[in-house]
């Protein structure tokens, strides 16, 4: 092995990846900008669908949400939203909470919080659009 | 960090003059985080919706009352002061937009653009129901 520049204690594979001691890379900021777009491409789809719906009646609300161009931009926008929405949380979480026991419960009550919220609403749409 | 060096620490938040910019990047996370929860609205409406008329009616008609039409108009604008400040952020990413001049511009048309789409928005929102 060579004993070049560098601690010893670090292997060839770890200074290649070069991730440093935050064990990570700008995957995360890279998924936040991704999301972040289809999250503004989405919002505005579905903003007219939402102007039309408000105030209307149960079964008008149902015949449009229904509809399976309006579905799909809705799930689109859930999955898109609560994506963001974990991975934003997480960053808050980092920065205030200090206590490591603390933090890894939030963070994974964040992962629980928007899946389920994701799932809930996903669920919601195809119950509407499968007209059950 | 028994026995570690006392390092330097990086100055917080309190040793600053408030600014404007700064202001927009804690009301950016303020409003991303108030959005976060601000989701459970729109997935309890769906849920209603998907449930039964009655629970619709309950949701629609709570939602619909003034404090629900308040709590609305709040999330409206947070979402469209999120989605500006977001943009800013994609023009920064470019590297652009960092200069004093240009970021005080884009914080100033983050607060006038994020206060004047949410009133078009219920204005087109009360066009439509007539």
């Amino acid at each position: 092995m060579s004993t070049s520049s560098g601690s010893s204690m670090r292997t060839p594979r770890r200074r290649v990846a070069g991730l440093g001691s935050a064990r990570s890379g700008t995957g995360h900021f890279w998924l936040q900008r991704v999301t972040a777009l289809s999250n503004l491409i989405l919002i505005l789809i579905a903003l007219p669908i939402v102007i039309c719906v408000a105030g209307q009646g149960h079964a008008a609300t149902v015949a449009t949400l229904g509809h399976p161009l309006v579905a799909i931009v809705l799930l689109l926008l859930l999955f898109s939203v609560t994506f963001h929405m974990r991975i934003g949380m997480q960053v808050v979480i980092e920065d205030y909470v200090h206590s490591e026991g603390v933090k890894v419960l939030a963070l994974i009550a964040n992962t629980f919080f928007t899946i389920a919220v994701g799932s809930a609403g996903a669920f919601a749409i195809l119950k509407i659009s499968f007209g059950g | 960090m028994a026995g570690a060096a006392e390092r330097p620490l990086s100055p917080h938040l309190q040793i600053y003059r408030p600014m404007l910019t700064m202001m927009m990047s804690i009301v950016h996370r303020i409003t991303g985080v108030a959005l976060y929860f601000g989701t459970l609205l729109l997935v309890i409406w769906l849920i209603a919706a998907a449930s039964s008329p009655e629970a619709f009616d309950l949701v629609n008609g709570i939602y619909g009352s003034w404090i629900g039409l308040i709590v609305l108009v709040g999330y409206s604008w947070a979402l469209i002061h999120h989605a500006i400040g977001g943009i800013r952020h994609f023009i920064w990413d470019t590297g652009a937009g960092f200069g004093p001049e240009a970021r005080e511009l884009m914080a100033k048309l983050t607060i006038g653009g994020s206060i004047g789409l949410t009133v078009l928005l219920w204005i087109a929102i009360w066009l439509v129901k007539g």
